[in-house]
């Protein structure tokens, strides 16, 4: 079934990099929609006892549909998850790492065996369903996701208002409940100094940047999650297109900047870029930040072909695959951060050394 | 807590008046506190709602009080107990009714956190079927005050009776 498949190995349908638009530099495409049920009180209001109520009304809704989508989905509680599986879907970018933290019997996830659908169940919100794709393709996710949602509203109640649209635990989300983002990978707008202007402008948009993991997360590797931050007031289609045409600008930007640094310091660039690859193959101890930093500097040398015989899907891959919890479930035991750091270098070289 | 009206059901609505300076509270179920608000304020309007009166009740102590006065924490939600001044704590509503209990006082928020209060976006299939039934009940509700305030008592009736039908097909 699903959920197994997704613990037993790192790949998730958004590494598969061959299969989206822009996608060296866009890495995935995501939305997200928050869903409550009608009158339920919401899930930071709920106990065991009447949150389970809400998984059984989902879990019927599930059951009752005839969509592919959503027969092909798996529904697990996180009382059956131990802490490591939960923190596994979390690296994967399937559950936040706010729901990871919960082993209730009420919180859970639906989740698909390639990981591009997944419903978290009762965290913020009673139901927060996305659609995880491959580089830039927003559309097609809120496509594919509103079908999940029709289906499932198609049993279940939802709360809804015409002034106020979509009702959510946060009002930062209330009206079309949709978030919307890109995962942007800049090495070279980050290394001339250029994203805390473009940022700054962007949240004039109406738009956010934050880290890898969402909210309250650092930004690492050159890696940005660009956001839509309104959610009332606009159209889904409207929101989704200011955000590809906002990152299609940035993308642009980072193209001109690459070949720019190209041009100017070829050498301080291969440099570089070698000496990261250098590193990461070499490497015995490595801690997951210094990893990330390294990865990106080889990312950006495949990207100007310096790197060849490797591609942008292993290196994906190797941003989850290198996170604490993949690398105590592929060593089957709990690690200390030294001996993750030791695991680390040898996952790294392997997969590097196979390509 | 039982109602202070009836002393049977649990009150479930509590509400801080502020009249002249003096303040009154009342604890009240929800039935109670409808009745109490029909008597009180005299609404003739058939869309009468509790949680709209009160939010409306709520925003004027806010007014004469200031708003970090702890003796105003007048309104709970009558679905889920919410009260405003946990929300302001925490940032989170308790249930969907929140944003009807606490629309006035949500209001400024969804604007500064938005810029806009009004939804535009997508409706859900099934329960839009709901929405367009609303609307077409709150037409007919204004035109069964015209026909009132027109004396035409007998096309009164037959909107009332459709209003009646329709609020039935709502359920």
């Amino acid at each position: 079934m699903g959920v197994s498949d997704l613990l037993n190995q790192s790949f998730v349908a958004w590494m598969d990099a061959d299969k989206g638009a822009d996608s060296d530099i866009v890495v995935s495409s995501r939305v997200r929609l928050a869903r409550n049920l009608s009158m339920i009180p919401f899930p930071h209001m709920l106990n065991d006892e009447t949150g389970s109520k809400v998984v059984d009304e989902i879990r019927k809704a599930w059951k009752k549909s005839t969509s592919s989508e959503l027969n092909r989905m798996d529904l697990v509680t996180f009382d059956q998850l131990s802490i490591l599986d939960r923190k596994i879907l979390m690296e994967k970018h399937l559950i936040s790492p706010e729901h990871s933290e919960s082993n209730a019997r009420f919180k859970g996830i639906m989740v698909n065996n390639d990981g591009s659908l997944a419903v978290m169940i009762n965290e913020e919100d009673h139901l927060r369903m996305q659609c995880f794709l491959p580089g830039l393709r927003l559309m097609e996710c809120y496509n594919r996701i509103q079908l999940i949602d029709d289906e499932l509203e198609k049993s279940l109640d939802f709360a809804f208002d015409e002034r106020r649209g979509y009702l959510t635990s946060c009002p930062t989300n209330v009206g079309t409940g949709m978030r919307a983002s890109v995962m942007l990978h800049l090495p070279a707008l980050s290394l001339s100094g250029q994203t805390s202007r473009i940022f700054q402008n962007v949240s004039q948009l109406g738009m956010t940047v934050r880290g890898l993991y969402g909210e309250n997360t650092d930004t690492v590797g050159n890696f940005y999650q660009l956001s839509n931050q309104i959610t009332l007031g606009q159209t889904e289609e409207d929101i989704i297109n200011n955000l590809t045409s906002i990152a299609g600008q940035i993308i642009e930007q980072e193209r001109i900047t690459r070949q720019k640094l190209l041009r100017e310091m070829p050498y301080q660039l291969e440099d570089r870029i070698g000496r990261a690859y250098g590193i990461l193959t070499n490497a015995r101890v490595i801690t997951s930040n210094e990893a990330l930093m390294h990865l990106s500097d080889v990312r950006w040398g495949v990207d100007l072909g310096l790197i060849k015989n490797l591609k942008p899907f292993a290196l994906n891959e190797l941003i989850v695959a290198i996170r604490p919890a993949h690398l105590q479930k592929k060593a089957g035991k709990e690690m200390e951060p030294f001996e993750r750091d030791v695991k680390r270098a040898e996952v790294i070289k392997e997969k590097l050394a196979s390509h | 807590m039982y109602c202070d009206e009836c002393k049977i059901r649990p009150a479930t609505v509590h509400l801080t008046q502020i009249i002249n300076g003096q303040m009154i509270q009342m604890h009240l179920c929800e039935q109670c506190a409808a009745k109490k608000g029909a008597s009180v304020f005299n609404s003739a309007d058939t869309g009468f709602s509790i949680p709209n009166l009160l939010g409306t009740l709520f925003s004027n102590v806010y007014n004469v009080q200031g708003i970090s006065s702890p003796a105003v924490s007048s309104v709970s939600c009558p679905n889920c107990g919410m009260d405003f001044e946990r929300i302001r704590q925490t940032g989170k509503l308790g249930c969907s009714e929140c944003y009807f209990t606490f629309e006035r006082e949500l209001e400024p928020t969804l604007r500064r956190v938005h810029g806009n209060s009004q939804h535009i976006g997508k409706v859900p299939r099934r329960g839009g079927g709901k929405v367009m039934l609303k609307k077409k009940i709150e037409e007919l509700k204004n035109r069964l005050q015209r026909a009132v305030a027109r004396e035409e008592y007998e096309k009164a009736a037959e909107i009332r009776d459709e209003i009646k039908r329709l609020e039935k097909e709502m359920e």
